[in-house]
C-alpha cells in the first residue's frame, strides 16, 4: 500500500517536473498552474506514503536509506509549497521540483525493506531528532536551489550577456532574500536537530556528544551555516559570496548525510 | 543667391567641451537674450535654442559678417574670449542651416541618437521666439518645418526605437538587480539628454528619491528641482554613493570620475547593498573595473543598446534612412525659399496668367466660326491686355520696395503666392497647422 503510493507521488513530481520544465522554456501560464497542481498533489501523495509506512513498520519511518531519502525530498516539496503560501519567486518551482525527484530516484532506488528498529532507536526521540533535522535539511536544500538561481541570473547580468535564465528567473533581490528566509528557518531548525540529538545521545549512550562522524560533520555543517548567517546579519553579507557558501553548506549536509554513512561509519550510521 | 541669408550660429556637444558649455548656456531663460538679439540692427527673424548639450541661434539676415560677431558676443562674449569662439562655434548658412535645424529636429545632432527630449526643448524656444515676434516668415515656415520632418522621421525610421528602449533596458535592469524600485534612490552625475531621460523612466517608475550632482551647483540645483530631488556638489559624490542605490552618470569629463577603489570602501559601509552604475557618457566616465566587484553592476552605453539588441549596424541603417528624410526635407525647403524671391514669382504669375489666357482663346476660337485673321488677332490682343491690367497691381506690389507697403519682401511674395496659388508654396504651407 506505502509502496503504490511512493509510486504513485513519485509519478507526480516527474511529470510536475517535466511540465515545470516546460512552463521554463514556454512560459506559458496555463502550464504552470497545471504543474503546481500535480506537483502539490503529488506532495499530498507523499505525505499518505510516509503516513501508511509509519503504519506499516510501527515506527516512525526516517531509519533506512529510502526512508530517510524519501522523507528529505518531502520536507523539500512541503518546505517548497509552504513558501509558495506566503510568497512567489518566479520559476523557483522547476528548479525545486528537479531536486524533489532526484531525491525521489535516490529513495526509489534504495531498498524498501522495512527492517525492526534497533533497540538504540526505539525512543520516542527518533521522529523528533530525525523529523527535525531532516525538515531542517529541506529548507537548507532550499536555500541551496536559491544559491543557484543566484548564481546562474548574477552570472548573466554580470556579463551582460542575456540568454536562458535572465527574463526567466526573478530578480537578485527576491534570490537573496530567498536565501535569507530560508536560511532563517533552516538554521534554527538544524540547530534544533542537533541540540535534539545531544539530549537524544545522553539518554541512549550517556554522554551528549561522541565526536562520531556524523555528529563531527553536522558540527562542522553547523559552523558553516552559522558563519554565513553571522557574516549576513552582521556585515550584512549577500548576493554572490552568501550564494557560494550557501551551496558549499548544503554539500557539507549532504555528505553528513551520505558521505558519512559510506566513507567514515560510526555509531550513527544506521542507515546503511 | 537671395540677398537675404538664413544662418545658424551654434555649440554643440561635438564642438565644445562640456566646462565651456555650462558657461555658455543661456541659464535666465530664452525672454531677456531674445530682447537683446532684438537690438542687433542687421537681424530681421531670429531664435534660441538652449539645452544641455547646445546652444544655437538661427536669424536672417542681409549682412553676415556683422550679424555673426555681433551675435557672438552678445551671447557668448561674457563667457568666453572672442578668440577662442571660432573654435567652438560653427556657422551654417542656408541649406546648410535648414539641414542642420533639422538634424537637431529629428534628433540625429544629439549625443543619444534618437532621444525625443530635443524636439520638445525646440518647440519650447519656439514658442518663445514666436511669442515675442522673434520669428516671421521664414523662421516661422522653417521651424514648423523642422518639427514636420522629426516626426516623419520618427515614424519612418526605427532611429527612436532604440533610444527609449535603452533607458527601458536600463529600468528593466535595475528590476532585475533590486526588485522593488520604489525604496531606491537614483543619483544623477552630470546633465544630458539621455540621462535625463533615464531618470525620468525611473522616476515614472516610483523610485524614492532623485539626488544630482553637477559640477556647477547651480545646474544641479535646477535640475533637482526638476525632479523634486537634491543637489549635491561634485566633491560630495564619492560620500553620496553610501546613500544611492542606482548611479546614472553622463558627465563631459575627459577621464574617469570614479575609480574601482573610490568604490570599494563604500560597499562596506552601505552593508553590501547592491550598487547599479549607468555609464552613459562617451567618454566613459566610469572606471570599467568597477563592474569585477561583488554586488556591484556597471552598463555602459555599449552595453545597454547590445541589451536592446539593437546592432550598431542596424542604428546606422536607420540613421541613413532618416538622413535621406533630412535631404529631402532640406531640398524642399530650399525650393520653396527659392520661390520666395520677386524675380521667380513674376514669371511664374505671368506664366499662369498666359496659360490661362491662351486656353481660353483656344476653347473660344475654337467655338466661334467665320472670324477672319484680322478679328481673331484683336480678339487675342484684348485678351492678353486684361491679362496685363489684371497683373499690373500684384506686379507693382511685388517690385516696390517694402517702405511704401509697411510690409517687408518676403511676406510680399507669400501673399501673392498664396492668392495666385502659385506652385511651390503649397505643400511646405500646407504644414503649418499639423503640429500644434
Amino acid at each position: 500500500m506505502s509502496y503504490l503510493l511512493f509510486q504513485f507521488s513519485f509519478v507526480g513530481y516527474f511529470l510536475a517536473m517535466s511540465m515545470y520544465i516546460a512552463f521554463f522554456v514556454s512560459q506559458n501560464n496555463t502550464v504552470r498552474l497545471l504543474s503546481r497542481r500535480i506537483f502539490t498533489a503529488a506532495a499530498i501523495l507523499h505525505t499518505l506514503n510516509i503516513i501508511a509506512r509509519y503504519y506499516e513498520a510501527g515506527h516512525t519511518p526516517i531509519t533506512t536509506q529510502h526512508e530517510t531519502v524519501s522523507f528529505f525530498a518531502w520536507a523539500i516539496a512541503w518546505g517548497y509549497l509552504s513558501f509558495r503560501w506566503r510568497y512567489s519567486v518566479k520559476n523557483f518551482g522547476t528548479f525545486v521540483s528537479v531536486l524533489t525527484v532526484l531525491f525521489m530516484l535516490i529513495a526509489a532506488l534504495a531498498s524498501r525493506e522495512i527492517l525492526p528498529l534497533v533497540p538504540a532507536l526505539q525512543s520516542w526521540w527518533l521522529p523528533v531528532h530525525a523529523s527535525i533535522a531532516i525538515v531542517a535539511n529541506g529548507f537548507l536544500a532550499l536555500a541551496c536551489i536559491g544559491g543557484i538561481m543566484y548564481l546562474l541570473q548574477e552570472r548573466e547580468i554580470k556579463r551582460k550577456h542575456f540568454g536562458l535564465f535572465y527574463s526567466r528567473l526573478p530578480s537578485l533581490d527576491a534570490l537573496d532574500k530567498l536565501n535569507q528566509h530560508c536560511l532563517s528557518v533552516g538554521f534554527p531548525l538544524f540547530t534544533l536537530g542537533i541540540i535534539s540529538g545531544s539530549v537524544w545521545a545522553k539518554q541512549a549512550w550517556g554522554a551528549y556528544w561522541h565526536w562520531d562522524p556524523k555528529e563531527t560533520w553536522s558540527l562542522i555543517t553547523w559552523f558553516l551555516y552559522a558563519a554565513l548567517v553571522h557574516l549576513r546579519f552582521t556585515v550584512g553579507w549577500r548576493g554572490r559570496p552568501a550564494a557560494i557558501m550557501t551551496i558549499i553548506a548544503f554539500l557539507a549536509v549532504l555528505f553528513t548525510l551520505w558521505g558519512v554513512n559510506y566513507l567514515l561509519g560510526g555509531i550513527h550510521s544506521y542507515a546503511k | 543667391m537671395p540677398s537675404e541669408s538664413i544662418v545658424l550660429l551654434g555649440v554643440n556637444h561635438k564642438t565644445t567641451p562640456l566646462a565651456v558649455r555650462e558657461k555658455m548656456a543661456l541659464a535666465e531663460g530664452y525672454a531677456e537674450p531674445l530682447k537683446a538679439l532684438g537690438r542687433i540692427q542687421g537681424l530681421k527673424e531670429y531664435y534660441l535654442l538652449s539645452t544641455c548639450n547646445r546652444v544655437e541661434v538661427l536669424y536672417t539676415t542681409d549682412d553676415l559678417a556683422s550679424s555673426r560677431a555681433e551675435v557672438l558676443s552678445l551671447l557668448f562674449g561674457k563667457a568666453v574670449p572672442a578668440t577662442d569662439l571660432d573654435k567652438y562655434v560653427y556657422q551654417y548658412e542656408n541649406e546648410e542651416a535648414v539641414r542642420h535645424l533639422f538634424m537637431v529636429a529629428s534628433s540625429l545632432d544629439s549625443m543619444i541618437v534618437g532621444e525625443a527630449q530635443i524636439l520638445g526643448q525646440l518647440k519650447e524656444a519656439y514658442r518663445h521666439a514666436s511669442q515675442m515676434k522673434c520669428s516671421g516668415l521664414v523662421l516661422n515656415k522653417l521651424l514648423h518645418r523642422s518639427f514636420f520632418v522629426a516626426k516623419r522621421v520618427r515614424t519612418e525610421t526605427r532611429i527612436g526605437a532604440s533610444a527609449v528602449s535603452i533607458s527601458y533596458a536600463a529600468v528593466e535592469l535595475a528590476r532585475k538587480i533590486f526588485g522593488q524600485l520604489d525604496d531606491k534612490r537614483v543619483m544623477l552625475i552630470g546633465a544630458g539628454e539621455m540621462a535625463e531621460l533615464a531618470a525620468e523612466h525611473l522616476v515614472g517608475q516610483g523610485v524614492a528619491k532623485v539626488v544630482v550632482v553637477n559640477r556647477t551647483l547651480e545646474r544641479a540645483v535646477k535640475l533637482a528641482r526638476r525632479f523634486n530631488g537634491e543637489a549635491v556638489s561634485l566633491d560630495e559624490l564619492v560620500d553620496q554613493l553610501v546613500n544611492v542605490d542606482i548611479i546614472i552618470s553622463s558627465t563631459g569629463a575627459a577621464g574617469t570620475i570614479l575609480s574601482k577603489d573610490d568604490v570599494k570602501p563604500v560597499l562596506r559601509e552601505r552593508r553590501n547593498r547592491p550598487l547599479f552604475f549607468i555609464d552613459i557618457a562617451v567618454p566613459r566616465d566610469l572606471d570599467q573595473d568597477i563592474n569585477e566587484l561583488d554586488n556591484v553592476y556597471l552598463y555602459d552605453i555599449d552595453d545597454l543598446t547590445s541589451v536592446v539588441e539593437m546592432n550598431k549596424a542596424g542604428r546606422d541603417r536607420e540613421a541613413v534612412k532618416a538622413e535621406r528624410i533630412v535631404a529631402e526635407e532640406t531640398l524642399k525647403f530650399s525650393g520653396w525659399l527659392e520661390s520666395m524671391e520677386v524675380t521667380p514669382t513674376i514669371v511664374e504669375l505671368r506664366q499662369m496668367a498666359d496659360d490661362i489666357c491662351r486656353g481660353e482663346l483656344e476653347k473660344t476660337l475654337g467655338r466661334v466660326h467665320g472670324l477672319g485673321p484680322e478679328e481673331k488677332k484683336s480678339i487675342e490682343k484684348m485678351a492678353s491686355a486684361i491679362v496685363a491690367k489684371m497683373l499690373h497691381n500684384p506686379l507693382q506690389y511685388l517690385k516696390t520696395d517694402s517702405n511704401g507697403h509697411g510690409v517687408d519682401r518676403r511676406s510680399r511674395i507669400n501673399t501673392v503666392r498664396e492668392l495666385f496659388q502659385l506652385e511651390g508654396s503649397s505643400e511646405i504651407s500646407n504644414v503649418r497647422g499639423e503640429d500644434e
